[in-house]
């Protein structure tokens, strides 16, 4: 799963059926610093997600598929929870 | 899934049979901002987008579930096309400085009568 930060929201009129009547958000990969981590990448929400939300991205099928309650379709990324606080062990960065 | 542009199309006369029917594009992966990142790569299509178009794309053994029942051999595939993309800017916009305290205004009453 991914640490990652709600940068901004697609919207998409043709697409696959699955995707239809959830947000489409776009997403950006965290360091534990918080600082950006590769690319951003598309999720669909299952948690009511916002714009500058810090949250936990699924990056596998069967997870995403799962939490958006939509089995055995074309989802590999889900925004399944928030995140409030990360606690590290002293010394960890 | 993955944001990205179509670029190209890839044609294919031997394929896999599953294949068969499908289009397959050539997609480039772009950064939130629309600026290109990594390589490109071949994606097969489940909506019709066309050359230029704005996708996001699914990888992995769910790629092959857009395109039920058949099941093709593919890894990736193009599930959507975008419309519009709306970005919250990462470095929040400045407040503007504080307004400076205008001048005091020049009394409005009658002017002095002269002599």
């Amino acid at each position: 799963m991914l640490i990652a930060r709600v940068i901004g929201e697609l919207v998409a009129t043709y697409k696959h059926p699955s995707h239809e009547g959830r947000k489409i958000l776009m997403v950006q990969p965290l360091n534990l610093d918080g600082s950006d981590r590769g690319v951003a990448v598309v999720a669909l929400d299952a948690v009511d997600a916002g714009v500058g939300d810090k949250v936990l991205v699924v990056t596998e099928g069967f997870g995403a598929c799962t939490s958006v309650g939509r089995f055995l379709q074309p989802i590999d990324m889900a925004v399944i929870g928030f995140i409030d606080h990360i606690e590290l062990l002293p010394g960890v960065s | 899934m993955y944001f990205g542009r179509v670029v190209g199309c890839v044609w294919s006369t031997v394929k896999n049979r599953n294949l068969e029917g499908h289009r397959m594009l050539v997609i480039q992966p772009l950064t939130a901002e629309l600026a290109n990142t990594g390589q490109r790569i071949i994606c097969t299509d489940c909506t019709g987008a066309g050359a230029g178009e704005l996708i996001y794309w699914v990888r992995g053994r769910e790629a092959s579930y857009a395109l039920l029942p058949q099941e093709p051999a593919t890894d990736a595939t193009v599930v959507a096309i975008v419309d519009s993309i709306h970005l919250k800017s990462k470095v929040a916009p400045a407040p503007p400085p504080p307004a400076a305290p205008a001048p005091p205004a020049p009394a409005k009453g009658r002017k002095p009568r002269k002599g």
